[in-house]
């Protein structure tokens, strides 16, 4: 039986990398949302500039679940390479859109969906002489066929189309021509629409469809950073050149076409994160934008970053690892290796966005946290955030926030008499004050070093003055918990005795997951952590219950030994919920495997067998 | 090494120069290097060159990277900001450092190992870019914290003190800099003071990338016969090009030397050089003829030193990027956030 769904399916678009299908599917995806319905699309894409498969996958859902949600109801398969996998994939009574101007064996073919055939490359042929246009027009060709097949509002398509080449009639002309091929082809020769079809609805509102790393971009910007030092890794080199080209429109000063930034592409990751701590020293916002082997190149720097008390901040688009692991995949995998950063004993700020808006509101927040601590600020996203647009709440700005510079101390103070030692707590919080270089003649200069050091910055050895200084840190760090946002904390329906935490790109999952799970009875309190280190709700939440699931995205459950380990809280309380393989974690994932575990418990409950 | 502290008294009649200042307000912390050391030396010559330059010492920012050289910045300008920073990354804590506030002087000072070894990257690469700041390499030919490995700067054939002969090729810090671009590059020996001083005061007036490799024995390690970096070996084989004499300011320019001796050399800055030549053929302009010139006498086995190149045009990294006059740490909300009026904006292209 063919699916039938009005606004709620996943199409799957599998193509060539380099053959141009990526602008014709995201004009896909935005048609869908001016039509007034919510669309989640994701890039699944190899690491490689042409020939390798890529996937682009968009998931069309009204109830507004935005989490990847596994499985296709419409394979565009557009890739020969992949074609068995593709028609493999797609879930029955789900349908295939695919070029048949070439026959294929019945072999290739389901007998449990609905086969589609567009002679997409006889009528590209027939049309254009030029290979790259051939090309080009097939992609905008399937475009317009899939808006016959599903009933959608070609009127928006061609309004994009307008705005892609605004000015360029000639260009415009071209591809409306190409979608009306499509789309006319379909309307004589082929029963439609099909199941699926879209209905203009009202559930977008005034949301924006941004990339996270825009999104960190536009925090910099707006959280007052001025130096950029970066160098390229996917998937966080396009967050630098989101910040060159907000900066290019945002930041030049409108008298004398100067620059109020400086980006350097640094020649590598060690001299990035060199450039940022030099700057934070020098009394500027400084940051920079890596990946995983990023971060292990930089942890020497991060080390003494801690230890000087300079301000960073660290913008980790996290990818799957270790070494170069799948470097065009999402994984939630450097969460140890960012918090615990460098030799020695270090402990380093993180922040866990959910999603673009928050990666915006926790990337400016970054900068004040920086300073007020004086410390390195990781803000971890992942390639999930990073490199897809999303649905979400606009971004604001209250245009009465001021940077929050910390502790510095000014050469009025000084010449006030104020008693000034770099690393003297005269506060109790565990922040000392600091003097920009340059500030006065003669009083507030001192020198900073990585090596051990008394209250006031002088050169010691002695293990007390040591232990005093690393005690200090440790209260520092204590200040922290209350300045970094808080978890978020939603109950069940129902009382319950058992939790889930999570935290970032799993949230759109774990919040569609939570309504599966309740329609079969289990009912889960939850808890979105947003922030290292641990405020103390974290410690009570898993207080309050008897088991928490622990969901996150990688191999060896980063985020309970983090918990384990600075709550001091028994790992047997903390069930991980591990999902790994690059690619987004599901609600069907989620729900399936929290659901097995709360099944186990009722059969034997573990205490009883433990006892 | 000494212990004491250093007294704060000094003789009424000291000089004073335009700011008011004696010598003795451009210094910092009682050495920890071994009596004689060669970066002592340095740390008198760069001393001198800011107290003739009448520079404000807390307008100085010194920065460094790991190693016995790497310590000498506590060791003068006690009333500037110091960072000893990471093993051979003084160059991009420099750079950021430069970026945030381009109106202070950069003094980068570093060491054979930390600029030739484990530096080599960081020290090619802020030449490239031109930061303006001045890099000396105390450059010694072995580890001296670690007492006594060869460094990357050691020649080939060179004995150490343990007799070991090393059998790596040198890497020459000038003939490395001058093919990467930087603006101003010198060669000093630190026995040489008078040599030394107005090198570095004229690199400290250059604006852009101003390297200078001072050649600096190593009293505890490198100062035995077979070395090539010792007092004896670099007196007996300097070769020095010429001499300078620094002018700033707009005072008339007097030159009493013997007529085809002397060229007058202008900087970005306004500072003449006056440099009195010892070769007549050397032209400190000519970028291709000094890097022969420097390889020809090496192969002889001669150490050339003096100025040995200046670009009269020099431009830095903050004219590359084109930045704001003012320093970006001194840029506030006003001027550096866009507010809500242009986020709307941003929102409504993103629907």
């Amino acid at each position: 039986m063919p699916i039938q769904s009005v606004n709620d399916f996943v199409v799957r678009f599998a193509n060539v990398n380099g053959s141009g299908s990526a602008s014709a599917n995201e004009m896909f995806a935005r048609a869908v949302l001016r039509m007034g319905v919510p669309v989640a699309p994701r890039n699944i894409f190899p690491s490689n500039i042409q020939g390798l498969p890529t996937w682009y996958e968009v998931r069309i859902c009204d109830a507004g679940h935005l989490g990847a949600r596994g499985g296709t109801d419409l394979m565009v398969a557009m890739n020969p390479q992949t074609w068995d996998k593709d028609v493999a994939g797609i879930e029955p009574g789900g349908y295939l859109l695919y070029d048949s101007t070439k026959p294929m064996p019945k072999s290739k073919f389901r007998d449990d969906i609905t086969v589609i055939g567009v002679p997409l490359t006889a009528i590209c042929n027939r049309e254009y002489t030029d290979p790259r246009q051939r090309q080009l027009f097939k992609n905008i060709i399937y475009l317009g066929a899939l808006s016959a097949l599903l009933e959608m509002d070609v009127g928006e398509i061609e309004k994009l189309i307008g705005e892609q080449y605004k000015g360029k009639e000639k260009l415009f002309d071209a591809n409306k021509h190409a979608l009306h091929l499509g789309r006319d082809w379909v309307m004589m020769n082929v029963q439609h629409p099909i199941g699926l079809r879209l209905r203009r609805a009202n559930a977008v509102g005034d949301r924006i469809f941004l990339e996270g790393n825009s999104a960190a971009a536009l925090g910099a910007v707006y959280g007052g950073a001025t130096v950029c030092a970066w160098y390229p890794i996917t998937p966080s080199s396009s967050l630098a050149e989101a910040f060159t080209r907000h900066c290019n429109r945002l930041r030049v000063d409108n008298d004398s076409k100067k620059a109020k930034f400086a980006i350097v592409q640094a020649e590598d990751e060690l001299a990035s994160i060199g450039m940022v701590i030099g700057a934070g020293w020098n009394g500027a916002r400084a940051f920079t934008a890596t990946s995983g082997p990023g971060i292990s190149l930089m942890q020497e720097f991060l080390g003494l970053a801690y230890f000087a008390e300079i301000p960073a901040v660290i913008f980790d688009v996290q990818r799957a690892g270790p070494s170069t692991g799948m470097p065009t995949r999402t994984q939630q995998t450097d969460i140890i290796s960012c918090a615990y950063a460098s030799h020695g004993d270090t402990k380093h700020v993180l922040l866990f966005p959910e999603n673009p808006t928050e990666t915006f509101e926790f990337g400016a927040t970054a900068f004040d946290l920086a300073d007020r601590l004086q410390t390195p600020v990781f803000v971890m996203i992942d390639l999930d955030i990073g490199m897809n647009h999303h649905l979400c709440r606009p971004l604001t700005w209250d245009d009465s926030r001021k940077f929050d510079r910390g502790k510095v101390m000014t050469a009025a103070a000084l010449d006030a008499g104020k008693d000034f030692g770099r690393y003297l707590d005269v506060d109790g919080d565990g922040v000392p004050y600091r003097t920009y270089p340059g500030t006065h003649p003669n009083k507030g200069s001192f020198f900073t070093r990585g090596t051990s050091r008394d209250r006031y910055a002088r050169y010691t050895e002695e293990g007390p003055a040591y232990a005093d200084n690393m005690q200090r840190l440790l209260r520092k760090f204590e200040t922290a918990k209350d300045l970094v946002p808080r978890p978020l904390q939603a109950n069940a329906g129902k009382p319950t005795k058992y939790g889930v935490i999570y935290f970032g790109s799993t949230t759109p999952a774990m919040d569609e997951a939570t309504g599966m799970l309740e329609a079969n009875g289990q009912y889960l309190d939850r808890l979105r952590v947003r922030a290292f280190p641990f405020h103390s709700s974290v410690t009570s939440f898993i207080a309050e219950h008897d088991f928490v699931f622990v969901v996150e995205q990688n191999r060896d459950s980063q985020l309970r030994s983090l918990v384990v380990n600075e709550c001091g809280i028994d790992p047997v309380r903390l069930v991980p919920i591990l999902h790994y393989d690059g690619t987004p974690i599901t609600a069907r994932f989620i729900a399936r495997a929290i659901g097995e575990h709360l099944d186990a418990l009722k059969v034997t409950p573990l205490r009883k067998v433990v006892s | 090494m000494t212990y004491v502290v250093k007294p704060k008294f000094h003789h009424p009649d000291l000089p004073k120069n335009a700011l008011g200042y004696t010598h003795r307000d451009y210094e910092g912390k009682v050495s920890t290097l071994c009596a004689g050391c060669g970066h002592d030396s340095i740390t008198a010559s760069i001393i001198e060159a800011c107290f003739e330059l009448s520079i404000e010492p807390h307008r100085v920012a010194k920065i460094s990277g790991i190693g016995c050289s790497s310590k000498t910045p506590d060791y003068f300008l006690g009333n500037s900001h110091g960072f000893n920073s990471v093993h051979g990354r003084m160059p991009s804590v420099l750079t950021g450092a430069n970026l945030a506030n381009r109106d202070l002087i950069y003094l980068g000072v570093s060491g054979d190992g930390d600029s030739a070894s484990i530096g080599l990257g960081q020290f090619a690469h802020c030449m490239r870019r031109g930061v303006n700041m001045v890099y000396i390499v105390e450059n010694n030919g072995v580890y001296g914290l670690t007492k006594g490995q060869f460094s990357a700067t050691a020649d080939r054939g060179s004995k150490s003190k343990r007799g070991i002969t090393n059998t790596d090729s040198a890497i020459d810090m000038v003939g490395l800099a001058l093919q990467l671009g930087a603006s101003f590059v010198a060669r000093s020996f630190s026995g040489d003071k008078k040599q030394l001083v107005p090198i570095v005061k004229a690199a400290i007036e250059h604006q852009g990338a101003a390297f200078i490799d001072v050649i600096s024995p190593c009293v505890a390690f490198n100062n035995h016969a077979g070395s090539t970096k010792s007092f004896d070996y670099v007196r007996e084989h300097n070769e020095a090009v010429n001499f300078l004499d620094v002018m700033t300011g707009r005072a008339p320019i007097h030159v009493d030397y013997a007529p085809g001796t002397v060229e007058l050399v202008e900087q970005h800055d306004g500072t003449t050089l006056a440099l009195r030549k010892l070769d007549a053929e050397y032209d400190v302009h000519d970028r291709l003829a000094a890097m022969n010139f420097i390889q020809h006498h090496a192969a002889k086995g001669q150490i050339v030193t003096g100025l040995l190149y200046v670009e009269e045009e020099s431009a830095d990294l903050h004219g590359h990027l084109n930045t704001v006059e003012a320093p970006l740490n001194a840029l506030g909300e006003k001027e550096l956030c866009p507010g809500s009026a242009a986020l709307d904006k941003i929102n409504a292209s993103l629907r």
